[in-house]
């Protein structure tokens, strides 16, 4: 029997039906179709869950969905505005933070909390800040790199597309 | 992906509601930020027919001082513990020990009296069904055997609580509420040396509160942690200390407590060491901490090598709380 969830997700009151013990994570994902919020370890390890409630980062794979009535859900699709992208977006965009994009979303709500409480954070405070999400490909570099360009510090290392390596003429190939 | 079992979700709006609920039902389970909780249904470790939430208690988030006690209500934030001004002048050790627990988005949910409360950890109970079935169980859940100690008949899953040494070495207690009673339990007879369930509490009470001592001018405190990452990781020891010296620079008082390797938090005895140099107290009581502590495989993590850090960490803390500054 399904339970009919009163949420407040990106600004607007919605409801959702899903079983009663379904988490936050899979009202959004599998009830509101909000895919950007990924399911990783969906045991509250990795981060790639991430949303903001009342503007808090929190993990939406161990939150229940019936605790989140009565909180501002923020999820990935709620950051950008009929304006346009959100400056944190638009960092990873140009600076290319992400390779395989797993843990993209969930880094950039992390970095949109940050920002949010701190607009000219230190390279430490950026870690400490991300420090609850794991990229498995990237060696955070760029990530780290992103946040600082959105928070206006650094202009992007502007590398242009990767050259591939053709094998030469003649070559033993 | 991980489901969670069927249960009933109940949202009380006051304490006396959620005591009643509890009263009421007698297969029920509190759940605060559910960073322990929801983890451990998912891995069907606990699958309670009734969840009683706290979420709605913010009568419960508090931090003040009163009467010459610092009062921590139960549903305050970790995330608050580290950033609080009260804690971070008066209990510094706790700030550091909150700053640590786990990550960014796991401190901002959960909460000081789930930490308290946080159930033990081992290698062989933090699993999937599938993985623990395929082991054949263990004594924490569904089984008979302990894997850790061959012939053990009483589970040494390991606490894990940061907050737990630092509020042992401050001579924390803790209020307990159940419908008809109130009582007021220090933290060091708080919990028992069991793995399966590690604490005294009883099922229709809540720990609505921690209540410290205020710090008396000139006790130095600190917490070290160990552990592989930075971040989200729990405790491969843990150790508090809170000292004193006397007017001649020597050892007045020191409490210490170490977690992360047995089912409780420990205090380490150091009865003798009043009256000694700075340096021969620190060295006697990491000495002390070696000899009453016994890691063991219940964490992922080489316990000789835990084992051998713990005079380290008991040194460094020490060395650390005398260089904080003085209050």
């Amino acid at each position: 029997m399904a339970t009919l969830f009163e949420l407040t997700v990106n600004n607007e009151r919605v409801q959702v039906a899903m079983s009663p013990q379904a988490t936050l994570l899979e009202a959004l994902r599998y009830g509101l179709s909000l895919t950007g919020s990924k399911q990783g370890c969906d045991k509250g390890d990795c981060g790639a869950c991430t949303v903001l409630a009342d503007g808090a980062p929190i993990l939406s794979c161990i939150t229940l969905a019936a605790d989140a009535v009565g909180r501002r859900i923020t999820t990935i699709e709620g950051l950008a505005s009929p304006q346009g992208l959100d400056a944190v977006q638009e960092a990873f965009d140009v600076c290319g933070a992400l390779q395989c994009g797993f843990c993209q979303s969930g880094m950039m709500v992390s970095a949109r909390a940050l920002l949010n409480v701190n607009s000219d954070p230190s390279l430490v405070e950026i870690k400490h800040a991300l420090s609850g999400n794991l990229c498995r490909c990237t060696g955070y570099t760029k990530i780290f790199e992103a946040v600082q360009v959105a928070a206006g510090q650094r202009k992007p290392r502007l590398t242009g597309p990767p050259t591939l390596a053709l094998p030469r003429k003649g070559g033993g190939e | 992906m991980l489901t969670l079992p069927p249960f009933t979700h109940h949202a009380p709006t006051s304490v006396d509601e959620a005591l009643a609920l509890l009263a009421q039902h007698k297969d029920a389970l509190l759940i605060a930020g559910g960073t322990d909780l929801v983890p451990n249904m998912k891995h069907g470790l606990r699958s309670p027919a009734h969840l009683v939430s706290l979420r709605g208690l913010s009568s419960l988030a508090y931090t003040r001082e009163e009467n010459g006690e610092i009062l921590l209500g139960a549903t305050t934030l970790i995330q608050t513990l580290a950033d609080d001004a009260l804690v971070k002048k008066r209990l510094p050790a706790l700030a550091e020990a909150a700053a640590q627990i786990a990550g960014p988005q796991l401190r901002r949910m959960g909460t000081l009296g789930g930490n308290l409360c946080l159930d033990t950890r081992c290698v062989y109970i933090n699993q999937t069904h599938f993985w623990r079935r395929a082991l054949g169980f263990c004594l924490k859940k569904d089984g008979t055997v302990c894997h850790v100690v061959k012939s053990g008949k009483r589970c040494v899953a390991a606490a894990s609580n940061d907050t737990a040494p630092v509020l042992m070495t401050l001579g924390a207690s803790v209020v307990l509420q159940s419908k008809h009673n109130v009582r007021r339990v220090p933290l060091t007879e708080f919990y028992v040396s069991d793995g399966i369930r590690n604490t005294v509490i009883g099922d229709d009470e809540i720990l609505v509160e921690a209540r410290i001592p205020a710090p008396r001018t000139g006790l130095c405190m600190a917490y070290e942690k160990l552990r592989q990452r930075e971040a989200i990781d729990f405790p491969a020891l843990g150790v508090a200390v809170t000292l004193s010296l006397d007017a001649q620079g020597l050892l007045e008082t020191i409490r210490l407590a170490v977690t992360g390797l047995a089912a409780r938090p420990q205090m380490v005895r150091c009865d003798d060491l009043a009256g000694r140099t700075v340096d021969e107290a620190t060295a006697e009581a990491a000495r002390h901490a070696f000899k009453q502590c016994h890691p063991l495989t219940n964490i992922n993590i080489d316990p000789e090598w835990r084992r051998e850090m713990i005079p380290i960490f008991v040194r460094r803390a020490i060395r650390r709380a005398l260089s904080s500054p003085r209050r």
